[in-house]
C-alpha cells in the first residue's frame, strides 16, 4: 500500500508541494569526527509546507546533519540557507532565531515543571514570570486548538504519558515561532495509537504552512506522511525523491545498498543440542515501555544466530537481559533444558560465567574494558576470582600477565605488550582483547554485540574468522549487529528485530538485502 | 519570650546561609562551602568595620568576600568541571586558615579583629511605636519584645526569606535556576547558557552568605574571632536538605534548628517530667541526626535537584 | 566523554608526575605570595620551616609523629571505590574512643595483649562509624558526603557528652578521663631507641608510626595485589564495567568505606594510646580533613601518600616553629597551604593541563 499525503491535503493559499519555494537548503555539508566522515558532501533542499523525510540506517549521518542544522555542531564545510538567505548557525539560539525548532529523540524537558513552565523556558518574556505564563497559556490554548496538540497546560510534565510529553516538545518549538520543525525518530517511544495521532498533528502542521523534517528508519512512516524523502547512506545522500514516486522496496534497497560482502569462507553449520531457549521474553525500560516484546527463539550448539535490525529496536536490551545485566519482566529462559529465569540474577556476572556464558558487550570501552587499566588487568575482568590467577590471598600477577601474553599472541594483538594501558590500543585490538578473554573461557554460548564497530578491515576479518572457528568447535553464538553484511556473512540463521519483536527469520542463502532491509524497516515480507 | 528572641537571633545567619546554598544547589552545584563563605565574610566585615569605623562598609566588604569565594568555587566547578565537593571543602579549609593568619598579621591580636563599638556595629533597632504599643494586650508584647529590638540584619533576613521565595518561583531567573538543576540539556537547547545561569546562582549565594557572615561578626558579636562560624555553615546545609531545597521549608528548618539551640541553653541541668535531664549534647546533635534520618528516607523523602553534582559537559 | 569534554591529552609521565608537581608548586607559590603580602620573606619562612621540621632529632620525631596521623587519614580517604570519605574526623574520634575504653579497662593486662586488642578496637569503632553512612548510601541512596559530614558532628557531640558526663575523672574540671595504666601506653620512640642504646630527642613519636607504615604496605598489597582490591579499582574507574564484571557496587562500597573508617580509627592508637594516655576532646584536630589533602597530593597511592604525609608532617611541625620564630605568621599558615593544595590538586587539578599539552606537543613528538 503506497500512502501519500496528497489526497488529504486541502488546497491552501500558500504554495505547497512541488511548487513551493525551498525553505531550507543544505549545500555541500561536510563533517568529520576524527577519522569518521559523518557527512560527506551532503546537499538537500526542503520545500516550504511539506513534510520531508530523511531515512537511513545507523551511521548514515542523518542525526549529525540535523545537529548541524540545529546548531549543536558546526559543519567543517558547506552552507546553510534558510528562506534563500545564508545563515550561520552555531548554537540552538541561532537556530531558533532562524525559525528552526527541534523535537529530540530524548526529550529536553524538565520533569518537575508544568507544561506551561517548560514551554516558557527561554522565552519568558520579562523578569516577572506571571506575565509570561499568562501569555503562554493563551497561546498554548490556541495552538492546541489549531494543531490537535491538546494537553493539560498545568500538568506536571513528569506525570504525562510519553505521547503527551512529545506534544509538549512540539508546543515548545511552535511557541518559539518555529516555522520548520525537525523530529528525530519520534515514534521510537510511542505506542501505535500515539504514533497515529502524531501523524495527524504533522499533517495539520503542514496544512498551516509549517515545514516538517522527519528523521526515521521506518519506511512505513515515510510513506504515510511525507511528501519528499532523502535517503542517506554512510554519510552521503544517495537519493532525493518525491514520496509518491517511490515504494518501500526501492527505499529499502537504497537504504541498505548493494554492497560487496565480506563473505567468510565457512562450512555449513552442524547444529547440535539446544543450549538456550528463550520463550516470550519481555524486557521493559524505566518508563514501563516494553523494549523487548514477547521474543522467542532457540539457540543450538554449533550455530551462529544473527539478530539484524536498526539500533534501538530492542536488540541491546535483549542482549543485556540474556547476559543478566537487565531484569526480565516476563517470559522464560532455559539453559540446556534447565529453567534459569528465576535464577536470572544469578546470571549476572559470576553466575553467567559459571554457567558457561560469555559476553562480548556492545560498548567495549564503557562496559567491556577498563581503559585506564593495563591490558592484562582488562583481560581478567569478570574472571578476577579464578583460582588460576589467585593464591589464597594475593593475586598472582605473573599468571595474569602470562595468560594475557598468551591471548595476545593467539589473537595477534598489536602492540604485543600485556602491560600497556588498555586505552593505548586501537579499537580493533581492544576488541580482540575482549574477544580473547571471553573465548578463552571456552563458553558454551557466546553473546556478541557489535563486534566490529569502529574497527579496521584487517581486524574485522580476523574477528569474523575467530567467531566461525568457535562455532565449528561446537559452541553457540548469538550475534547482534547493525551491520547487515556482517550478519549475512556470519550467521547461519538470521532473525530480524523491529520494535521489540522478531519480525522474521531468514536463512542467509535465501536472503536478499532488500528483503531483510524491509523487515528492518518495519515492513513484513508478506505485506507489499 | 527570651527563647523566641534568642531563636530569631540564632536563626538569622542560618536562614541567610541556607538560602544562599539554595541558589547554588538548585542550580546543580553542590555547595559544601557555606561555612567558608560565612567565615570569610565575617572576617572581611569585621576587619573593614574596625579600620573604617563603619558597619555598612563592613557589610559591603563581607558581601564582596563571599561573592569572590563563590566565584572561585564557580570557576572550579563550572569552567574547570572539577569535583564540587572537593572544591567546597578546599575553600572551607583555606578560609579557616587564611582568616586567622591575616587577622594576626594585620591586627596582632592572636587572629582576632579589634572589638567594635558604636557605628562599627549594627546595633539593635527599635521598631517605630514599640514603646507605645507595649501596653496593648497580647500583640503589644509580641511587637515590642519579640519583633522589635533586633538589629537591621535580622529584619533583612526575614525579608530575604520572602524575597528569595519570590525570586525562585516568580521570576525568570528563578525558573532558569530550577531548570538548570534538573535538566541542563533542556536549558541548553532552549538557547540559554547553562554556565551563565550557574554563575549567577553562585553570585546570589555569595551575597546571601556574605550577609550571614557579616551578621556574625559585626551584629551578633562585636568582632571576628577564629572559627567563629563554628559549624553554622554545615548546620545551614543540613537545614537546606531538611527543607528539601525549598525556600519556606528551609526557613522553617532553620528556625527549628535555631530553636533547639536556644532551648538547650535553658534546659541545661533542668529535669523534665518523665524524661529527666536531657544531655545538652543530645540536643546539639539533634539537627544532624534529623538530617541523616531524612536522607535515609525515614522522615519523608529528600529528592535533590536531579543534575546536582554533575558537571555539565555537552554530549557528542 | 565527548570530544568537547575530554581533557587535553598529555603523555602518561606528565599526567602522573609533572601535572601534580605543577599543582603543588602553584599551591606553594600562592602561599609564598601570601607571605609576601603579610610582609615577610618567603625564603626565610621556608628555611625556618625546614629547620623546624628536620633540624634536630627531636623535631624530626615530632614531624614523624604528625606524619603518622596523616598516613592513617590519607589512606582512609584514598581507600575508596569512587566515593569520597570526608568522615575521617568522626571516624578517628570514635576510633580513639574505642582505644580509650579498652585502655581504661585493660589495667592489668600485658602490653603484648593490649596492643592487638587496641588495634582491633580502633579498627572496629572507626569502621562502625563509617559503616552506617556506607549502608545508607548503598541501600537508600543517601549521599555519603552529606551523611559523613553529619556523622562528624554527631561524633563530636557524642564524645563531648561522654567526656563531660560519663568518663570524666571524678573531681576534675577538664573533660578528660583519668590517665591510663602504664602497661597500656604505646612505647615512645625515644624509649625504644633508648633500649637499643641510640640517643634520641624526646618527642611524641611512638610505635604507632610503625603501625602506619605497616598499614601503608597492607593497603598497597590489598588494592593492587588481591582480587578484592581489583574489584575496588574497577568500581572506582567504571561502574558499568564493574557490573559487567560481576562486581556488586553496593557490597563493594560498604566494604571500602568500612575499611576506610578502620584506617581513620587508627589515629586513636597514635593520639590516645601513644601521646595523651587519656581520652580527651578534639584530639583529631583537623587530621581527618588534612587526610583529603594528603590523599589528593599522593594521587591515592600508598607511596605517594606516605610522601605527602611526610610533607604535611613537616608543614605542621615546621609551621609551629615558624609561628614561634616569625611573629607575623601563625600556625594557621599550615592550614592555608592545606586548603590551597586541596584546591589546586583536587578541584582544579586539570587547570594546567591545556597549558602542558600545548608546551609538550612542541617538545615531545605526538604519539
Amino acid at each position: 500500500m503506497i500512502a501519500s499525503g496528497a489526497g488529504e491535503r486541502d488546497a491552501a493559499a500558500t504554495p505547497v508541494g512541488a511548487a513551493a519555494p525551498t525553505v531550507i537548503e543544505l549545500l555541500h555539508i561536510d563533517k568529520w569526527f576524527g577519522p569518521v566522515h559523518a557527512n560527506d558532501d551532503v546537499s538537500l533542499a526542503v520545500r516550504r509546507g511539506t513534510i520531508h523525510g530523511i531515512v537511513g540506517e545507523n551511521g548514515a549521518g542523518k542525526s549529525t546533519l540535523m545537529s548541524i542544522l540545529y546548531g549543536y555542531y558546526t559543519a567543517d564545510r558547506g552552507e546553510i540557507r534558510v528562506n534563500g538567505r545564508t545563515v550561520v548557525i552555531r548554537s540552538p539560539q541561532a537556530a531558533l532565531t532562524a525559525g528552526i525548532g527541534m523535537v529530540h529523540q530524548h526529550f529536553m524537558l524538565v520533569d518537575t515543571f508544568t507544561v506551561v513552565e517548560n514551554v516558557v523556558l527561554g522565552a519568558e518574556g520579562g523578569l516577572r514570570l506571571a506575565h509570561g505564563l499568562a501569555k503562554a497559556r493563551a497561546e498554548l490554548t490556541r495552538l492546541a486548538r489549531d494543531y490537535h496538540l491538546g494537553v493539560d497546560v498545568d500538568a506536571v510534565v513528569g506525570e504525562l504519558t510519553v505521547g503527551h510529553q512529545q506534544r509538549v516538545e512540539i508546543l515548545k518549538a511552535l511557541y518559539r515561532g518555529a516555522d520548520i520543525l525537525i523530529l528525530d525518530e519520534p515514534t521510537g517511544v510511542l505506542t501505535p495509537q500515539e504514533a497515529d495521532h502524531l501523524f495527524r498533528i504533522l499533517r495539520r502542521l503542514r496544512e498551516e504552512g509549517k515545514t516538517v523534517v522527519l528523521i526515521t528508519h521506518k519506511l512505513r512512516e515515510i510513506l504515510a506522511v511525507t511528501d519528499a524523502v532523502t535517503v542517506m547512506r554512510r554519510g552521503r545522500v544517495v537519493a532525493n525523491l518525491a514520496t509518491r514516486d517511490t515504494s518501500t522496496e526501492q527505499l529499502a534497497e537504497l537504504m541498505v545498498g548493494r554492497r560487496v560482502l565480506l563473505r567468510v569462507d565457512k562450512a555449513p553449520a552442524r547444529p547440535g543440542p539446544t543450549i538456550l531457549a528463550v520463550d516470550d521474553l519481555t524486557v521493559v525500560n524505566g518508563a514501563g515501555l516494553a523494549r523487548v516484546n514477547g521474543v522467542s527463539f532457540a539457540l543450538c550448539a554449533g550455530e551462529i544466530v544473527g539478530i539484524a535490525g536498526v539500533a534501538g529496536n530492542g536488540q541491546s536490551e535483549l542482549l543485556e537481559a540474556l547476559a543478566g545485566l537487565r531484569p526480565i519482566a516476563s517470559g522464560r529462559i532455559r539453559w540446556k533444558s534447565r529453567d534459569i529465569t528465576n535464577d536470572h540474577q544469578a546470571l549476572a556476572g559470576r553466575g553467567a560465567r559459571r554457567l558457561g556464558l560469555g559476553h562480548v558487550p556492545e560498548d567495549r570501552q564503557r562496559m567491556g574494558l577498563v581503559t585506564s587499566f593495563a591490558a592484562s588487568e582488562s583481560a581478567i575482568l569478570g574472571y578476577q576470582d579464578d583460582p588460576r590467577y589467585n593464591g589464597p590471598i594475593l593475586m598472582d600477577h605473573g599468571a595474569v600477565i602470562e595468560s594475557c601474553r598468551r591471548q595476545i599472541a593467539e589473537y595477534d594483538v598489536r602492540p604485543a605488550n600485556a602491560v600497556l594501558r588498555t586505552s593505548a590500543f586501537s579499537g580493533g585490538n581492544q576488541q580482540k582483547i575482549v574477544l580473547a578473554r571471553e573465548i578463552d573461557r571456552n563458553p558454551a554460548l557466546l553473546l556478541v554485540g557489535q563486534p566490529t564497530r569502529g574497527i579496521d578491515i584487517g581486524a574485522i576479518e580476523f574477528i569474523h574468522r575467530r567467531l566461525v572457528a568457535l562455532r565449528d568447535s561446537g559452541k553457540a553464538i548469538l550475534l547482534v549487529s547493525v551491520e547487515l553484511d556482517e550478519i549475512m556473512s556470519l550467521a547461519d540463521r538470521i532473525l530480524v528485530m523491529f520494535d521489540g519483536h522478531i519480525v522474521g527469520e531468514v536463512a542467509p542463502a535465501e536472503a536478499t538485502e532488500q528483503a531483510i532491509g524491509l523487515m528492518m524497516a518495519g515492513i513484513r515480507g508478506d505485506v507489499g | 519570650m527570651a527563647i523566641t528572641t534568642a531563636t530569631l537571633r540564632v536563626a538569622t545567619p542560618l536562614v541567610l546561609a541556607a538560602l544562599g546554598g539554595l541558589f547554588s544547589e538548585r542550580s546543580g552545584v553542590v555547595d559544601i562551602g557555606l561555612e567558608g563563605k560565612m567565615l570569610g565574610a565575617a572576617f572581611a566585615a569585621a576587619a573593614t568595620a574596625a579600620t573604617t569605623g563603619s558597619a555598612w562598609a563592613g557589610l559591603a566588604a563581607g558581601i564582596l568576600a563571599a561573592v569572590t569565594l563563590a566565584l572561585v568555587h564557580g570557576y572550579a566547578c563550572i569552567t574547570q568541571n572539577g569535583n564540587q565537593v572537593v572544591s567546597g571543602m578546599a575553600l572551607n579549609i583555606l578560609i579557616a586558615g587564611l582568616t586567622p593568619v591575616l587577622g594576626h598579621a594585620w591586627f596582632r591580636q592572636g587572629g582576632q579583629t579589634p572589638p567594635l563599638s558604636g557605628d562599627a556595629r549594627f546595633a539593635g533597632l527599635e521598631l517605630p511605636l514599640a514603646n507605645n504599643l507595649a501596653g496593648v494586650p497580647v500583640l503589644g508584647p509580641i511587637y515590642a519584645e519579640i519583633l522589635s529590638g533586633h538589629n537591621v540584619l535580622v529584619y533583612i533576613a526575614a525579608i530575604a526569606a520572602g524575597v528569595v521565595a519570590w525570586v525562585v518561583y516568580c521570576t525568570r531567573f528563578g525558573l532558569r535556576v530550577r531548570a538548570v538543576g534538573e535538566n541542563p540539556s533542556a536549558v541548553d537547547t532552549a538557547g540559554i547558557s547553562v554556565a551563565a545561569v550557574r554563575y549567577r546562582a553562585l553570585i546570589a549565594s555569595g551575597i546571601l552568605c556574605g550577609l550571614a557572615g557579616t551578621y556574625l561578626s559585626i551584629a551578633h558579636t562585636a568582632g571576628f574571632t577564629r572559627d567563629m562560624s563554628a559549624g553554622k555553615g554545615y548546620l545551614a546545609l543540613a537545614a537546606l536538605i531538611f527543607g528539601k531545597w525549598r525556600p519556606m521549608p528551609t526557613v522553617l528548618a532553620c528556625l527549628l534548628f535555631a530553636c533547639t539551640d536556644a532551648v538547650q541553653v535553658r534546659l541545661q541541668g533542668v529535669a523534665l517530667p518523665l524524661i529527666g535531664v536531657i544531655p545538652v549534647q543530645f540536643i546539639q546533635a539533634l539537627p544532624y541526626v534529623l538530617t541523616v534520618l531524612l536522607l535515609a528516607g525515614f522522615v519523608g523523602k529528600a529528592v535533590a535537584p536531579r543534575a546536582i553534582g554533575v558537571p555539565y559537559v555537552k554530549e557528542a | 566523554m565527548s570530544p568537547r569534554g575530554r581533557p587535553a591529552e598529555i603523555p602518561a609521565w606528565a599526567d602522573l608526575a609533572l601535572l601534580p608537581l605543577l599543582n603543588l608548586g602553584a599551591a606553594l607559590g600562592a602561599s609564598g605570595l601570601l607571605i609576601v603580602i603579610i610582609g615577610e620573606d618567603p625564603r626565610r619562612a621556608m628555611a625556618t620551616l625546614a629547620a623546624g621540621a628536620f633540624g634536630s632529632a627531636e623535631s624530626l620525631g615530632y614531624t614523624l609523629y604528625y606524619t603518622t596521623n596523616f598516613i592513617f587519614t590519607g589512606l582512609a580517604v584514598a581507600f575508596h571505590a569512587g566515593l569520597f570519605n570526608i568522615g575521617g574526623e568522626g571516624q578517628a574520634y570514635i576510633g580513639g574512643l574505642g582505644v580509650g575504653l579498652l585502655c581504661l579497662a585493660a589495667g592489668g593486662l600485658p602490653f603484648g595483649l593490649v596492643l592487638p586488642l587496641a588495634i582491633g578496637c580502633a579498627a572496629l569503632c572507626g569502621a562502625g562509624w563509617a559503616f552506617v553512612p556506607a549502608v545508607l548510601q548503598a541501600k537508600r541512596g543517601s549521599h555519603v558526603v552529606i551523611t559523613t559530614i553529619m556523622f562528624n558532628f554527631i561524633a563530636s557531640a557524642l564524645m563531648t557528652y561522654l567526656l563531660v558526663n560519663v568518663l570524666i575523672k571524678p573531681g576534675q574540671q577538664s573533660p578528660e578521663t583519668r590517665e591510663f595504666a602504664v602497661n597500656t601506653w604505646m612505647p615512645a620512640a625515644h624509649e625504644m631507641l633508648g633500649w637499643m642504646g641510640i640517643p634520641a630527642g624526646v618527642s611524641p613519636l611512638n610505635l604507632s608510626f610503625v603501625c602506619a607504615i605497616v598499614c601503608s604496605i597492607l593497603v598497597w598489597g590489598y588494592i593492587w595485589h588481591t582480587r578484592w582490591g581489583y574489584e575496588l579499582r574497577v568500581l572506582g574507574q567504571n561502574e558499568m564495567a564493574a557490573i559487567y564484571g560481576g562486581i556488586s557496587p553496593a557490597r563493594t562500597i560498604v566494604l571500602a568505606m568500612t575499611i576506610s573508617g578502620a584506617l581513620a580509627g587508627f589515629v586513636g592508637l597514635n593520639e590516645i594510646m601513644g601521646v595523651h594516655h587519656r581520652l580527651l576532646l578534639n584530639f583529631t584536630g583537623g587530621y581527618g580533613y588534612a587526610g583529603i589533602a594528603v590523599a589528593l597530593m599522593g594521587r591515592n597511592h600508598p607511596l605517594g601518600i606516605a610522601l605527602a604525609a611526610l610533607l604535611f608532617g613537616a608543614l605542621y611541625q615546621g609551621g609551629s616553629e615558624l609561628a614561634f620564630e616569625v611573629p607575623a605568621l601563625t600556625r594557621e599558615m599550615v592550614v592555608v597551604v592545606q586548603g590551597l593544595i586541596i584546591l589546586l590538586c583536587g578541584a582544579l587539578e586539570n587547570m594546567f593541563r591545556p597549558f602542558l599539552a600545548a608546551r609538550l606537543a612542541r617538545v615531545v613528538p605526538a604519539r
